[in-house]
């Protein structure tokens, strides 16, 4: 067992010591990671109903989707 | 309320979704597509244990890789849109929504993430056939992938195996096998991985005709076209008969989007075919949506004012009709919450049976007026005709290719070579205009007939959706001018010696 994953960390060891253009290609996809979930999901894309309850949650989307059509029906 | 949802911002998310959706599918066709040609020749290679074919495999597998690594994750974009800009339908859906997108980020991504590091780093290290193993599995991981993401976008088209729960205001699956193989699921990812293929097909075949012009690589580049065009032609053929299908399928269940992509107004029996103009293929139209010369196809007018009918011999109802049905189910809603918080038990009973009656059109409720209910008809038209007639296009190009392959002249004619460095685009705005027709078709829905737009979004500040529909832009626009230039270098570079 502990041969086995010595073989499978030194395959991979190897694998990303001898990568030429995917050392190009890792550092645009760490880029890429970093830029959509500590900048973009972080400060632009919080959970709308974040930090409510799951009852909260359901009062609220309940709410919503009662009070857009009864006021659209007020409105008829 | 209705009043606040502000129509701009509406349509600022759809464009935020749309472009998103759109660069995401700048990379996933060639994933899937490379993914086939490049175990084909690997295929090759373990078969006849000839090192050329090894070469070959190798160098576009290169190029899968830089395409891999530029789109992996872009995707999450989209789910990131679902909480945040829709978070009324991320709640309304979450049970159905969330089992195949699960499955999907477990199974499948840990599939590919696993056998891709054995495709790139395993040469020379595993075994012929294991190396070839993990070449398919990275593919078909990909491919599995697809199938969860396509299943959860069939269930927008077609909402099966599902019953809507007024407790939580959530569906909730009741069968994962009417969800997962729905009929518009199974038809959607064979339609769109075989159109996948195509791209990876059309993209093979042109870096080849360029190797061929610059008068390089000329062994590799006669074999991979070759290769490329025979899969090219079977994907197209077979993108053809499930495009009938799915034809099929959508004159049955979402009629307005048929109606939509030929703009027809008032339908009938024995309905033509619009090429483009006034050229029309008589009765082909009724072929084509019923496989009868004299079915009958509704048309814009006929849905909105009802009275025909259907194919399961009922008679339709009219949009008014319709959006009637769609108010008594949200007032049914509205009650049954009141008097369960009434502790009102036989309150709840009678609004509950007034809402399963009537909750075939609970989305119906939001619409203000019926003509809100006919999707964009010109961009409809335009985009159903350019993704078939690219489609008809590629199977003449990838014959005439495999033909010429056969008779061993493919180098001989520049004009080809030209012409296939040309179909490139062609292949990708093809594929493009295929998802117009899915997405815009459906529209207003975001799940047919049970929620609108309207009623999906969050009440969010326009101003935000737009400085983030232009900070997609630019990253996007980062990422595929990356691409393209390390593509460029590569193909430039070539093949290891």
């Amino acid at each position: 067992m502990k041969n086995t994953l010595k073989a499978i960390a030194a395959f991979y060891c190897d694998g990303f010591r001898e990568m030429r253009l995917g050392r190009t290609l890792w550092a645009l996809i760490l880029i890429k990671l970093f830029v959509m979930f500590c900048i973009l999901k972080c400060f632009f894309f919080p959970s709308f109903l974040k930090g409510k309850t799951e009852t909260e949650k359901e009062q609220y989307v309940g709410g919503q989707l009662i009070d857009r059509g009864t006021n659209h029906l007020l409105n008829h | 309320m209705l009043a606040s949802i502000d129509t701009s911002m509406i349509d600022w998310s759809r464009a935020q979704f749309a472009l998103t959706a759109m660069y995401h599918w700048l990379f996933v066709p060639l994933t899937l597509g490379l993914a086939v040609i490049m175990g084909l020749m690997e295929t090759q290679y373990v078969i006849t244990g000839n090192a050329f074919w090894k070469r070959t495999a190798q160098f576009w597998m290169k190029l899968f890789g830089i395409n891999f690594a530029v789109g992996v994750a872009t995707g999450l974009i989209l789910e990131f849109q679902f909480g945040t800009n829709w978070s009324n339908y991320s709640w309304f859906v979450g049970d159905i929504f969330g089992a195949p997108l699960a499955i999907e980020g477990i199974v499948a991504f840990f599939m590919e993430a696993t056998f891709i590091a054995v495709m790139f780093f395993g040469w020379n290290k595993v075994s012929r056939r294991f190396h070839l193993a993990a070449t398919w599995l990275t593919g078909l991981g990909a491919t599995f992938s697809a199938w969860w993401i396509l299943v959860a976008n069939s269930w927008m088209q077609y909402p099966v195996g599902m019953a809507f729960n007024p407790d939580t205001v959530r569906n909730e699956m009741v069968s994962f096998t009417a969800v997962a193989f729905s009929p518009v699921a199974v038809m959607k990812f064979l339609h769109t991985v075989l159109s996948c293929w195509m791209v990876g097909a059309a993209f093979v075949i042109g870096v080849s005709a360029w190797y061929l012009l610059r008068r390089r690589e000329k062994e590799l580049a006669m074999a991979s076209m070759k290769l490329a065009a025979a899969v090219g032609l079977f994907a197209a053929l077979a993108t053809a008969g499930t495009g009938d299908q799915s034809g099929v399928q959508v004159a049955k269940i979402q009629p307005m989007k048929l109606a939509a992509m030929e703009g027809l107004y008032d339908g009938g029996n024995g309905m033509p075919l619009t090429l483009v103009g006034d050229i029309k293929v008589p009765k082909m139209l009724s072929v084509l949506a019923t496989h009868s010369i004299d079915g009958y196809v509704p048309g814009i007018n006929n849905l909105l004012e009802g009275g025909y009918e259907q194919p399961d011999g009922t008679v339709a109802l009219s949009a008014t009709e319709k959006m009637q049905r769609g108010q008594l189910a949200i007032v049914a809603l509205s009650d049954y919450r009141k008097a369960r918080e009434a502790g009102d038990e036989a309150g709840m009973a009678a609004a509950r049976q007034t809402l399963d009656e009537n909750m075939p059109y609970f989305g119906y409720g939001y619409i203000k007026d019926p003509a809100h209910l006919v999707p964009n008809v010109g961009l409809m038209f335009w985009a159903f005709r350019v993704m078939v007639g690219f489609g008809s296009y590629f199977i003449a190009f990838f014959a005439l290719v495999l033909f010429l392959a056969w008779k061993d002249r493919l180098s001989q004619f520049d004009w080809l070579h030209y012409v296939a460095i040309a179909s490139i685009p062609c292949a990708y705005i093809a594929s493009q205009a295929g998802w117009i027709v899915a997405e815009v078709g459906r529209q207003p829905w975001a799940i047919q007939d049970m929620l609108p737009l309207n009623a999906a979004i969050s009440k969010l500040e326009t101003g935000s959706v737009q400085t983030t529909f232009f900070l997609f832009l630019i990253l996007f626009t980062v990422l595929l001018v990356a691409e393209i230039g390390i593509l460029l270098k590569a193909i430039q570079k070539g093949p290891e010696k």
